[in-house]
């Protein structure tokens, strides 16, 4: 392995550890959308500054950036605010457009330069290590490494200093207010992150890749946990690793590293949308399933009960009559039979069917209930 | 402006931005109406693999190929949304946010893959992307027409069904309709209008042409069928008045301009529509000496 390829796996991991963080609230939050809308309107405040400061390496179209990203938000929700058009069309409708002015602005006055709305929408991770962070003539390791660490760093911090606000304002917006924070600047501090993320990631990876980094790892942990800490942890850990994953199948394919992290990412998810232990489809109908079975064994029972010392019981209690008198098919009939009988909650003896002590119990139990 | 009449290349751009903004005017009302005005997007940004397998199977970069690519893609993408929404407890932004980043994801990792290999040629690809208005042909134009009127008629004649479904679904399946197979085959229709819209705008703001002209008709009135009629208006109005400012020569790149124009329609009808706009508020609340609802009687 090269030390390009080292680099490039460590930005790629950063970038996508950054990006889970506050992503994981966007889900919970329902505003995933708000990605799209940000990472969108972000070149806005990029060429914005550009014009500003003339140069592409400057700090300063960073900030203008995210402060655009800001702007998309108090857009969006001043245009919702005014109950003409629902939040998804507010969004819809603000995003494109700053856009829009955006690739106009490009197209008009900076096509000459570096600005190129191809890499801005696609990013090229494979070119990150070419940017060097010198000082005094030192070289302190790829540009992007730098950018991504700090706002990383940023992150972790802002998310160990205010955990427990952005957690009660996530799930209980109304205690959060009465506990005396606002909900308000929760939102605000959680978009401001979104903002900075989004801008220092779509360097390395394209604007629509960040949605993919922000929102597929934290859907994929979603699945998989009940925790709230345990969901950040597993969505930074998935992140990670689909940058990596994503890393070699771009290596192999000889394709784009961002597509290839976010397919990774989305195959993930899928396999968590398949076979998580408590959520997955797969679990989901095997818990059907099992219902049904233990259903039908209770109907057995409480029909057994229902009939059992009548003068009718010898008739009603047989194997061959409950086709008739439960209405089931001769397979199914032997199933749950079987079944019951293997948990020891009846006995039968020449197709006569009796209840157990045991059965007997829980027949009662469900009768009562 | 006489260009339109005698430069046949502007006639056939403005002619596919006018129909490509009849189709998702028409569309987009109900977008905006059932509040699913991101289905869009995220089936905009879900073709592109679509785009790129067809490319890759048939090796042609004819627009037809690569708009059922697209379609077959984006058709998918809707159902998986349907599909995480239902089956888990992750919510429609979330899952629409998901199934647009990854999908396409998914189409530049194959865009890319395509392009590393030495037989590839990409042409014809990239118009996808960003839209090239100026790359449109005559074939383009009829492709447009064909699919597009096939979607406005499927409106007209299930016009009863899609009104149910995006005012009252419960009653609609009360009356015996089964409601999810309409909302599969409105979502399909959204389809079709977004991919023929993509060679002219482009992936990323195409979903802009599902939301503008349908938010902006929503000012206006009231009623379904004015509604669609004005938001079809609305859409044509954008595509032509974009391709033809683009047209200019100043380096104005199409699909920006289309979704500007539309952009420019809704900021207008939000502020100056009758009742609902937002200016009359002020001149409202100014001189509100009796409440509305004595004036009312």
């Amino acid at each position: 392995m090269s030390e390009a390829q080292l680099e490039i796996q460590a930005i790629a991991m950063v970038t996508a550890v950054a990006c889970a963080l506050p992503g994981a609230f966007l889900v919970l939050r329902r505003m995933a959308l708000m990605s799209d809308a940000i990472s969108h309107s972000i070149l806005l405040g990029i060429v914005l500054a550009f014009f500003v400061v003339g140069t592409v390496g400057s700090p300063l179209l960073i900030v203008g950036a995210a402060v655009m990203g800001l702007i998309t938000v108090v857009l969006v929700e001043a245009l919702a605010n005014t109950k003409r058009v629902g939040k998804d069309a507010a969004i819809g409708l603000v995003f494109p457009a700053l856009f829009s002015i955006a690739v106009i602005l490009i197209a008009r006055f900076a096509d000459d330069v570096h600005l190129d709305v191809d890499a801005v929408l696609l990013g090229e991770l494979a070119f990150a290590p070419f940017e060097r962070f010198v000082v005094n003539g030192y070289d302190l390791g790829p540009r992007a490494l730098w950018v991504m660490g700090a706002i990383l760093g940023l992150n972790v911090v802002g998310l160990a200093l205010f955990y427990k606000e952005l957690k009660v304002a996530t799930f209980d917006a109304a205690l959060a207010a009465a506990l005396g924070f606002s909900p308000i600047l929760v939102h605000y501090g959680l978009m401001s992150a979104v903002s900075i993320t989004a801008v220092g990631a779509f360097d390395a990876v394209g604007s629509v890749l960040v949605v993919a980094l922000m929102i597929a790892p934290p859907a994929t942990a979603y699945l998989l946990s009940d925790r709230l800490s345990h969901m950040i942890g597993l969505s930074a850990l998935i992140g990670g690793a689909s940058a990596i994953a994503g890393f070699w199948l771009a290596h192999w394919l000889d394709a784009s590293i961002a597509g290839s992290m976010a397919t990774i990412a989305g195959v993930l998810f899928g396999l968590a949308f398949l076979f998580s232990p408590d959520r997955g489809l797969v679990a989901q109908r095997r818990r059907r399933q099992r219902q049904r079975w233990e259903f039908a064994q209770e109907m057995l029972v409480v029909h057994l009960l229902h009939h059992e010392d009548l003068p009718e019981a010898d008739e009603e209690n047989r194997v061959a009559h409950l086709q008739e008198g439960l209405r089931w098919e001769g397979d199914f009939t032997d199933e749950v039979v079987g079944r019951a009988r293997r948990r020891g909650l009846i006995s039968m003896r020449d197709g006569l069917l009796t209840l157990t002590d045991v059965g007997r119990d829980h027949a009662r139990r469900s009768f009562a209930a | 402006m006489f260009d339109l009449f005698t430069d046949y290349t502007l006639r056939t751009v403005a002619l596919g931005a006018g129909i490509l903004g009849i189709v998702s005017g028409v569309l987009g009302s109900f977008t905006v109406l059932r509040q699913q005005s991101l289905l869009g997007d995220a089936i905009s940004h879900a073709a592109l693999p679509g785009i790129v397998l067809a490319f890759l199977l048939t090796g042609s970069n004819e627009s037809l190929p690569l708009i059922l690519g697209a379609g077959l893609a984006g058709w998918i993408g809707t159902l998986l949304v349907r599909a995480i929404v239902r089956n888990t407890r992750i919510k429609n932004d979330g899952a629409l946010g998901l199934v647009l980043s990854v999908f396409f994801g998914v189409g530049l990792m194959l865009l890319t893959y395509s392009q590393s290999r030495p037989d590839a040629s990409q042409a014809g690809l990239d118009k996808f992307l960003f839209g090239q208005a100026a790359a449109l042909l005559r074939n383009d134009v009829i492709t447009m027409a064909i699919l597009g009127g096939v979607a406005i008629v499927v409106v007209g004649l299930f016009w009863k069904e899609f009104k149910l479904l995006s005012f009252d679904p419960e009653f609609g399946r009360v009356l015996g309709f089964r409601m999810g197979a309409i909302d599969v085959l409105l979502t399909t229709l959204v389809v079709i209008a977004i991919v023929i819209g993509l060679q002219t705008v482009g992936v990323v703001l195409m979903s802009a042409m599902v939301v503008a002209p349908g938010a902006a008709a929503r000012q206006w009135t009231d009623r379904l069928g004015v509604m669609v009629c004005l938001s079809a208006l609305f859409g044509a109005l954008a595509g032509v008045t974009g391709a033809l400012l683009s047209s200019t020569g100043a380096r104005l790149p199409t699909g920006p301009m289309i979704v500007l124009s539309a952009s420019v329609i809704v900021v207008v009808s939000l502020l100056v529509a009758p009742n609902r706009g937002l200016l009359w508020d002020r001149t409202r609340s100014r001189s509100s000496a009796l409440p509305a609802e004595e004036v009312a009687s």
